[in-house]
């Protein structure tokens, strides 16, 4: 029975890496969802993505290969030689603490940049102020309240425009987004963007990211807020930057003929 | 205490004229004899393993099948919605699983039942050093499970902001349907676990230092050992936070406090008057508890997967003193690496690169104790027992879930996956493949110490087979989900069309996650069967080294019928002192 329990553990690092090798080629039924097209210029959680997964993967197959040949090999009923009585090795132990730790601190320095790139540097004006937000997006149960700032470019003033659920954005520029909610946690999930910020309620917080396609993409709650969590879904617009100019300004037109003004909205 | 006859049964056992119902109360109900308290803890775990096994399987119909009535079940709970599973349902049940599998199954069944009935076996003591303390800390547990239990029958059917609670969620009454009653009995039943863990951890830390038998030096305990007292060390540092968290939690729920909770909230299109809190407050000092949770869950079962794999190998462990320094450091930096379960959450992103690279260097000691694990069995005897079956599946399994984390752990990679179902793959490979496993193999491995008798290899096999390859089928997939951004949590994920392709993956899932808690009927026909009708097994049915092997089977109260002293380590497999290929920890030294 020992050469049939090792095949069953070898089956896990080959299906598992057949199953992986499935997923990235996008073959039935992942034809083009193994990581969401992508959408913007940063691509650096995908490369990291990937760095990550080729060095884990070596150590999967060669930790799963190992254990499949020390069962095989060392199965009591065929192994004649009898039990090593050996309490462990120093440089072994030394080799395979310091070689994980090189590796687990290069990891550890090579994304800080990405990180910093995505939290801590965000885009700039050309008089060194913050790049101030296009729309300010506030997370309530069940739905995503959009709010551009209008010509003015100052937010929570009369020609503020006010949408739910539908964020539009130009292309090719560096887009500032204000997040916040009003009642529970959401989180502002955008797939193809690889972009998610939780949104705490008393907190303003930004997000930015600069898209290179046109489309349109979905905008995901994926922190639980209730009952209503799954149906929290938006939709976001990539389009040139006239286009967007015209939809922005069809938005406001739209909004000035409804009957109802500004203070009984609210 | 003293009274033990030749064969190591307790004296009055034999004496069954007088046992009345006040000594089958004091003997098998409210006793302070560690065996049964841990006995007890193992029955009610496992009980509460099979309701969160049956909860998980609603989770995955939810996904496989979505909107669709539930044969059986559904038309016996939720006749009046026509056998669906309604949305705030579906949100109980991943709440309910989670709290139910982490509070009142893998914590209790690792501390609560294997940490009583091996600590004093294993370093040669006669009972706990506070056996009263020991029944409290059990019956602590009731009050739990009847508030857990209760739960599922008032509004709401249970809890339902997730089982991290986080607030406003779960501190606004109006903002779910589970935010009412059902909240405030999930606080109450967690204080009472928290309660029950932190007696426990008193008592092990005490029992493990000054209850040792001559010659138990600290380098000569059994791996379970250490395992089992870093475990109470952290405990007893971690619990009293999240204790003092959930007071603080219920009494924003109850005297309208606002520890937790920003001005200005608008729920439900009413004001909520409470105001001034932080909601992320709650966040940090859940997950200063909960992340050294995570290795409350761990390190005991490393040890007692430590135990098994030298037995079943025929080997020394490799390694002995790395394997206590990986543990120590796991305990150590486990307590610095907490902010990584809130890299997304609006904490201040220079944090969140510090807790990135205490989070990278965790999983060194991980990758440690892997190696040395590879290197125990390589050059061994391999026996395939059903015990060193499940073992193995623990390294195999820990592999995956240890690789896994790295990806987490890099803060970019975690923007995108965070909340998806490459976290979900990542902690059931941890807990399900990894804990889950050696506590199964555990179960395998000391039955007869417990119970007397052995448990049928034949069944176990086929027990461990089907279990083995449906939790791969179940768990291995969402990996790919994950990275298809498929987020966890959602009642019908397939509102979004993006998801909808990944329909066909979800229903193999479920397949293998029904087939999968189906598989276990195995486990539970041999494990009553063998109770009352497995083989004798003799006091060391494995031929092992530890002193519970020592001791008579099922040990007798005050468990040994002679002084054990302690000559060697544990794990003296194949010694060329003996004849044998093993060599007890009491054996006196062979004169040459």
């Amino acid at each position: 029975m020992g050469r049939f329990w090792s095949i069953i553990f070898l089956s896990i690092p080959v299906l598992g890496t057949a199953i992986f090798v499935w997923a990235a080629m996008g073959w039935y039924p992942l034809e083009g969802h193994w990581f969401p097209e992508l959408v913007v210029a940063d691509d650096s959680v995908d490369h990291l993505f990937y760095t990550i997964l080729w060095l884990t993967g070596i150590v999967f197959i060669v930790t799963g290969l190992c254990l499949f040949w020390f069962l095989w090999k060392y199965d009591h009923q065929k192994n004649e030689e009898p039990a090593q009585y050996s309490h462990g090795n120093h440089y072994l132990e030394v080799l395979w603490s310091v070689v994980p730790a090189i590796i687990l601190l290069f990891l550890a320095i090579y994304q800080m940049d990405a990180w910093a790139g995505a939290r801590m540097r965000r885009p700039m004006l050309e008089n060194g102020q913050p790049k101030p937000p296009l729309a300010r997006v506030t997370g309530r149960q069940f739905e995503w309240l959009i709010q551009y700032p209008g010509d003015d470019k100052k937010l929570d003033t009369a020609d503020d425009i006010y949408l739910i659920n539908e964020l539009h954005v130009p292309r090719d520029e560096e887009v500032v987004l204000e997040i916040t909610a009003k009642d529970v946690l959401h989180s502002f999930f955008l797939p193809n963007f690889r972009e998610k910020q939780d949104v705490v309620p008393g907190m303003k917080q930004f997000v930015w990211f600069k898209p290179i396609k046109d489309g349109k993409y979905d905008i995901v709650c994926a922190e639980l807020c209730g009952w209503g969590h799954y149906k929290m879904k938006g939709q976001i617009t990539v389009e040139s930057k006239n286009d967007f100019d015209a939809w922005l300004k069809k938005a406001y037109a739209d909004q000035e003929l409804s009957q109802y003004k500004l203070a009984e909205a609210e | 205490m003293s009274s033990i006859t030749a064969d190591g049964q307790a004296a009055h056992a034999h004496a069954r004229n007088e046992f009345g119902v006040g000594e089958f109360l004091s003997t098998y109900v409210f006793s302070r004899d560690h065996k049964v308290i841990g006995i007890q803890f193992l029955f009610s775990t496992l009980l509460w393993f099979l309701i969160g096994g049956i909860l998980a399987i609603g989770i995955r119909w939810q996904l496989a099948w979505p909107w669709s009535d539930m044969p059986v079940i559904g038309p016996l709970l939720f006749s009046a919605e026509g056998g669906q599973i309604s949305p705030e349902f579906y949100t109980m049940l991943f709440t309910m699983h989670a709290t139910v599998m982490t509070f009142l199954v893998i914590i209790p069944i690792l501390a609560g039942a294997f940490g009583n009935f091996l600590i004093p076996l294993m370093i040669g003591a006669e009972d706990m050093a506070f056996p009263t303390l020991n029944m409290m800390s059990y019956w602590m547990m009731w009050p739990a499970f009847f508030f857990f239990g209760a739960s599922f029958f008032v509004a709401g059917n249970g809890a339902s902001s997730g089982w991290t609670s986080y607030p406003p969620l779960s501190t606004m009454t109006d903002a779910a349907p589970g935010s009412g009653l059902a909240q405030t009995m999930w606080l109450i039943g967690l204080t009472c676990v928290g309660v029950s863990s932190m007696m426990g951890s008193v008592n092990y830390l005490t029992t493990i230092i000054q209850m040792r038998a001559p010659g138990m030096t600290m380098m000569r305990l059994p791996m379970t050992i250490w395992g089992m007292f870093i475990t109470a060390l952290l405990q007893a540092f971690a619990l009293p936070v999240l204790t003092a968290a959930g007071f603080m939690q219920l009494l924003d729920r109850t005297v309208g406090t606002g520890f937790f909770a920003p001005e200005g909230l608008v729920v439900n299109n009413s004001a909520m008057a409470a105001g001034g809190g932080q909601p992320l407050l709650w966040q940090h000092l859940f997950w200063f508890y909960s992340h050294p949770a995570v290795y409350i869950m761990l390190l005991p079962a490393m040890g007692m997967v430590s135990e098994m794999l030298c037995c079943f190998s025929r080997k020394p462990l490799f390694g002995y003193k790395p394997m206590v320094y990986a543990i120590c450091g796991i305990a150590g930096l486990g307590f610095i690496v907490w902010g990584h379960h809130m890299f997304v959450s609006g904490m201040n992103p220079a944090l969140g690169m510090t807790f990135m690279v205490a989070t990278m260097m965790i999983a060194l000691p991980s990758a440690v104790k892997t190696f040395n694990w590879l290197g125990t069995i390589y050059g061994g005897q391999i026996q395939f027992t059903t015990p060193m079956l499940f073992s193995l599946a623990f390294v195999s399994m820990f592999v995956l879930g240890g690789l896994s984390g790295i990806f987490m752990a890099a803060t970019p990679v975690d923007v995108f996956i965070h909340d998806t179902y490459f976290i979900v793959a990542h902690f059931h490979y941890v807990l399900f493949g990894g804990t889950a496993m050696a506590v199964f193999g555990a179960i395998y491995f000391w039955f007869p110490k417990m119970f007397g008798r052995m448990m049928n290899e034949s069944l176990g096999k086929i027990h461990f087979l089907l279990t083995f390859v449906f939790l791969n089928g179940t768990f291995f997939t969402m990996h790919i989900l994950g990275a298809a951004g498929f987020p966890r949590r959602l009642a019908d994920p397939y509102h979004y069309e993006t998801f909808r392709p990944l329909l066909p993956i979800n229903q193999f899932m479920t397949i293998c996650a029904i087939l999968m808690v189906a598989s276990q009927i195995f486990f539970i026909v041999n494990f009553f069967y063998s109770i009352f009708f497995g083989p004798k097994a003799g006091r060391n049915p494995w031929h092992a080294n530890g002193l519970e092997w020592q001791a008579p089977s099922p040990p007798g109260h005050g468990n040994f019928d002679f002084q054990p002293i302690v000559y060697r380590g544990p794990y003296e497999y194949s010694s060329p002192d003996t004849e044998e290929d093993y060599y007890p920890q009491t054996q006196p030294p062979v004169e040459k």
